[in-house]
């Protein structure tokens, strides 16, 4: 079965990086570009797995995953943050928050593709 | 004779008088009119000094030695003189941090040091044992003699004097463990005790005047007698013969000194209880009165017994009691029984009392904690049931000491040996109010060795003088060791056993604190207290009983509100708990934030009311983390000179910035990189990959790339400018044709946007003298900004170049969408870029930043004026002649 | 590190002659000066030596009392 997976960045090329990435998985992919337009594809879209940039104009990728937990029917959705930001605090927080993984830009494709079909194997 | 009901009922008449004024005093000071806050009020409750070793012993010791009593009080007298300034220290010290004992005084002032809480209490538990005995002995003796009952032989069962302990035990409870929160001051004990004070020197004198007046012609008649016996008329002297009699007065008096400020109850009396600093003027001359005059009638008293009774035939210690009663005046007699059981009891309560807070706040409630760790059950009860049990465990333990060691000795020297033993308080306790140097280990270390040679010289001996040790080591020393007699202990004879216990126990304890003390450096926590003590007097001395926001604040820890409310109610209650955390918060003007280090330092402050200052330390301690004290640390918190702490604030700011700045840069230089690396890792893995779209990626890599070599060479650019490293290559330029060079470099951007630039400047503007291509790096800047802002098909951009006698001006406005105000300020910040964020176009943010350093550099200024809905119009203004300043 | 702020306190009038009273108050209660007054003497059917001792003492509570109360404040 296709998972969806959404595209949570505002960097135009690393969407694109991503998006190739993911269709070269095999899931179904959309794309935000920003926190609230994540927001609100997530809730209307309800993805199976959200790529989640942290330092998005607006609302940041932090109170993005904060809203998701907060929502009981959104419950099912895995996230996988992704910043340029690595220190142990930031990795903490995202996962206080409820990310399900925490990756560090530059990322190595074939790392995140491992753990992004980690996460949605279990879906 | 008297019959015993009357005594016993008469006794109990006078306890519930007692009681009663109590319970009066407690009630006029909820009411806010204070019987006790008054400065003869104060004095004379210090008059609880004066025990019945004072009734009884005095008079005894004035009858074997003369005037070798005195110095027991002549000691305090001088002690007295002091109060004003190392009084005043220690009661400033013990109000600002809520210090309800001896033990928490001496601990706080090591770091909160439990061990050495425990220790103390320890030394004055054991060291008041005696004491107690004594009082309990004075009370049975005096009984024994007022009703001729046969007194303490016997069972114990069917002693009298155990009942008298237990009843004195639970009139102890009643008047000072009735309820928990030992911060409160207990103003029905010190209205009672200043009464009893009254009492016992009013009866004492009555029985001196009656000695003087009633049976002889007066203290004259006395005296010539005395003097013309061969027996009595050295008592009229020093007896000076004696070895080393100089140095025993003298060890004496400084031990009686001491005892004034150490024993417990004094303790309790003269900085517990204490309302007003002021008060103590009055005290330094109005106590030494007192003793004056209830020290006056004891050589009379003592001189005529043995006048009456001859010499060695009947116990002087009691001749308060039996002259009257031998002159048939056994009203009299029972009024001196009353005063000597009023001194008696005024002992015990503030004694057991003062011992019984330390046992609980630093014995008890520390182990109770750490078996508690974790399990929040309500201990609000604990400390008053563990109070209790001590002050009944005191009495006995008092009786058994009494039991056991009360035969050997006369009274006085009993009481001697409790001052000895609290005289070990001194060096850790007057150390460390006045030098810095003095750590913990050193107040443990001679603490420890002053009480075992206490105990090893008097405390042991004492025990085996009454046959319940083997008198063996007495005299030959432990396993036959001759160096280690207790009384002449490394073969230092001649002195009486309480000078040699002096010597050694002293010298051993002062020697060691300083020595320890000096090995190794204070940590953190110590200088910190050290400071706070030892410079107690240099706050302000306003705020004393307020907790001053100036105080160096030792937490650092973070901690739930919730937590800290939970372990104030647990120890406070519930309600206190509500309320002070209330009052935090109001005081702090809105609702309770996060709590904070202020806040934490006050609960601990209040809880060490309650449970003493190293217990408080330690419950604050288990749910704060708290990161422990650097030196450094405290070097910080020291220094409160206007510059230094300018000059902290600068360098914090600064290096805020710094951290901000580096994170922001590696933000950004990871951005592309992310793209780069991903790019190229999914072609490399995708060998099979459409040639269009590898083409794609490949000019997306290339774009990236140079969007990375951009961003790393202006991250450079602004690092040597801001640094002051950057080269600048002044020459003569013509602005007019940069302006129209910067235009035509640009003019291909802009056709492909469909934005018109329009150039206005005069033909002939006077020559700048600077860096060329960084002044073409602020136009290009401006210019491309503007290309990425106006509107595509119908943006219009307008560069204007104007000058005038000061300076060039040039500006570059556009009709995009302007900047919001708010905006405004921060678009010259690094990493920050104007318009809609979520349709930024690609920049590096520092485009801006780097030039109005370029410009500033010149002395000259930039600036944005914008309207949302009207353009934008950024503009810059360079002095003809200005001094290039270095950022 | 002490900073200029920081100046030890002022010793104050009061508290510089209680300090000396203490002092002398020690010399003159201790043996010494009291041996002095060792002497079989009466004086008005007193002995001399407790009257000296107890005399010393009134007069040290009487300067303790002036100095105290004589409004001198710190």
């Amino acid at each position: 079965m296709t998972k969806h997976v959404l595209i949570a960045d505002d960097e135009p090329n690393i969407v694109i990086s991503l998006e190739f990435l993911m269709r070269r998985e095999g899931h179904r992919v959309s794309v935000a570009r920003d926190g609230d337009a994540a927001l609100a594809a997530i809730r209307s879209e309800r993805p199976d797995l959200v790529l989640l940039d942290v330092m998005m104009p607006g609302r940041s990728g932090m109170e993005v995953c904060q809203a998701v937990r907060e929502d009981p029917a959104l419950a099912g959705t895995k996230i996988l943050m992704l910043s340029a930001k690595g220190r142990d605090t930031d990795l903490a927080k995202g996962t206080a928050l409820g990310a399900d993984a925490y990756v560090t830009k530059p990322f190595s494709t074939r790392e995140l593709a491992d753990k992004v079909r980690e996460l949605l194997a279990g879906v | 004779m008297l019959s015993t009901p009357l005594v016993l009922a008469a006794s109990f008449a006078y306890l519930l008088l007692l009681f009663g004024i109590a319970h009066y005093a407690d009630g006029r000071g909820r009411q806010g009119r204070s019987l006790i806050n008054n400065a003869w009020v104060y004095a004379l409750s210090i008059g609880v000094y004066c025990t019945a070793w004072t009734y009884y012993g005095s008079v005894g010791r004035a009858a074997s030695s003369g005037l070798w009593f005195l110095p027991i009080y002549l000691g305090p007298t001088l002690g007295m003189l002091l109060a004003w300034t190392v009084l005043r220290k220690m009661i400033r010290i013990a109000r600002r941090d809520r210090i309800t004992s001896i033990a928490d005084f001496i601990a706080s002032r090591y770091g909160k040091s439990r061990a050495l809480a425990a220790l103390v209490t320890l030394i004055a538990l054991v060291g008041i044992l005696p004491y107690v005995a004594l009082q309990l002995k004075a009370i049975a003796s005096g009984l024994a003699l007022l009703t001729g009952s046969p007194g303490t032989a016997g069972p114990w069962w069917q002693d009298s004097t155990l009942y008298i302990a237990l009843l004195l035990a639970g009139f102890t409870i009643a008047f000072g463990a009735r309820h928990l929160d030992s911060s409160e001051r207990h103003e029905g004990m010190v209205a009672a005790i200043a009464f009893e004070s009254l009492v016992k020197l009013l009866a004492f004198v009555a029985v001196g005047v009656f000695v003087c007046w009633g049976m002889f012609a007066g203290p004259g008649e006395i005296f010539t007698r005395a003097a013309d016996r061969t027996d009595l008329a050295p008592l009229l002297g020093l007896g000076g013969g004696e070895h080393f009699a100089a140095a025993q007065w003298f060890a004496l008096t400084l031990l009686a000194m001491l005892s004034v400020f150490l024993l417990p109850r004094q303790f309790q009396m003269l900085v517990v209880e204490n309302t007003d600093e002021r008060h103590l003027k009055r005290l330094s001359w109005a106590f030494p009165l007192y003793l004056l005059l209830i020290n006056l009638f004891v050589l009379p008293i003592a001189l005529g017994g043995l006048l009456h009774f001859g010499s060695g035939r009947a116990n002087a210690e009691t001749f308060v009691l039996s002259l009257p009663l031998a002159l048939d005046s056994p009203g009299l007699a029972l009024l001196a029984f009353i005063g000597g059981l009023s001194a008696a009891t005024g002992m015990i309560i503030v004694e057991a009392i003062a011992v019984a807070t330390m046992v609980s706040n630093d014995l008890a409630m520390p182990l109770l904690l750490r078996a508690q760790r974790g399990s929040p059950r309500d201990v609000s009860a604990l400390p008053l049931a563990v109070r209790r049990t001590v002050i009944v465990a005191l009495l006995l333990l008092g009786y058994l000491y009494f039991r056991v060691a009360g035969e050997a000795y006369a009274l006085v020297s009993i009481g001697l040996i409790s001052f000895a033993a609290v005289a070990q308080f001194a060096p850790a306790l007057f150390g460390g109010m006045y030098w810095k140097g003095g750590t913990r280990a050193g107040a443990l270390a001679g603490l420890a060795a002053g009480f075992a040679l206490w105990a090893w010289t008097l405390l042991l001996p004492s025990i085996a003088k009454s046959g319940w040790l083997p008198a063996a080591f007495l005299a030959h020393g432990p396993f036959g060791i001759a160096l280690l007699r207790p009384e002449q202990l490394f073969g230092l004879a001649g002195f009486d056993n309480l000078t040699h216990a002096l010597l050694w126990s002293l010298l051993a304890n002062a020697g060691l604190y300083v020595a320890v003390s000096l090995a190794r450096a204070p940590t953190g926590r110590e200088a910190a207290q050290a400071l706070r003590f030892v410079d107690a007097m240099h706050d302000a001395g306003h705020d004393v009983g307020h907790d001053s926001g100036a105080r160096p604040v030792a937490w650092r820890g973070a901690g739930g509100s919730d937590e800290l409310r939970a372990l104030a109610a647990r120890f406070l209650g519930v309600d206190s708990a509500r309320r002070l955390l209330a009052d935090f918060a109001r005081r702090r003007g809105g609702s309770p934030a996060a709590p904070d280090a202020e806040l934490v330092n006050q609960l601990e402050t209040q809880l060490a009311g309650a449970i003493g200052s190293a217990s408080a330390r330690a419950a604050v301690a288990s749910v704060v983390e708290e990161e422990t004290l650097a030196p450094d640390d405290v070097l910080r918190m020291l220094d409160e000179t206007s510059e230094v702490r300018a000059l902290n604030r600068q360098l914090a700011s600064l290096d805020r910035l710094k951290d901000d700045f580096m994170s922001s840069v590696t933000h950004e230089l990871r951005t592309p990189l992310t793209s780069i690396r991903a790019f190229a890792e999914l072609m490399r893995d995708d060998p099979q990959m459409d040639p269009a779209q590898r083409q794609h990626f490949v000019d997306l890599i290339v774009a990236e790339s140079e969007r990375l070599s951009r961003l790393v060479n202006q991250v450079l650019d602004m690092a040597k400018i801001e640094s002051g490293h950057a080269e600048w290559r002044n020459e003569t330029i013509d602005l007019a044709a940069l302006v129209a060079h910067a235009v035509e470099t640009t003019a291909a951007g802009f056709q492909a946007r469909g934005i018109t630039v329009t150039v206005e400047a005069p033909a002939q503007v006077p020559a700048l003298h600077a860096d060329r291509d960084r002044i073409l790096q602020v136009l290009l800047n401006l210019l491309s900004n503007a290309a990425k802002f106006a509107p595509q098909d119908g943006g219009r951009v307008t560069v204007r170049l104007q000058a005038d006698a000061r300076e060039a001006r040039i500006e570059v406005r556009d009709n995009g969408p302007g900047v919001p105000p708010e905006q405004q300020r921060l678009v010259f910040e690094k990493f920050r870029q104007g318009g809609d964020a979520r349709a930024r176009p690609q920049g590096t943010g520092l485009g801006l930043p780097i030039s109005r350093q370029i410009v500033e550099h010149y002395g000259g200024r930039m600036w944005l004026h914008s309207t949302p809905g009207e353009g934008a119009c950024f503009g810059f203004a360079l002095p003809w002649h200005a001094e290039e300043t270095k950022p | 590190m002490r900073s200029s702020k920081r100046r030890s306190q002022p010793a104050t009038l009061l508290r510089q002659r209680l300090l000396a009273l203490f002092a002398a108050g020690w010399l003159a209660l201790n043996f010494p000066l009291l041996a002095v007054w060792d002497h079989p003497v009466r004086i008005g059917g007193l002995p001399l030596l407790p009257l000296a001792v107890f005399g010393g003492w009134a007069l040290l509570i009487a300067l303790a009392a002036w100095i105290a109360e004589s409004g001198a404040d710190d």
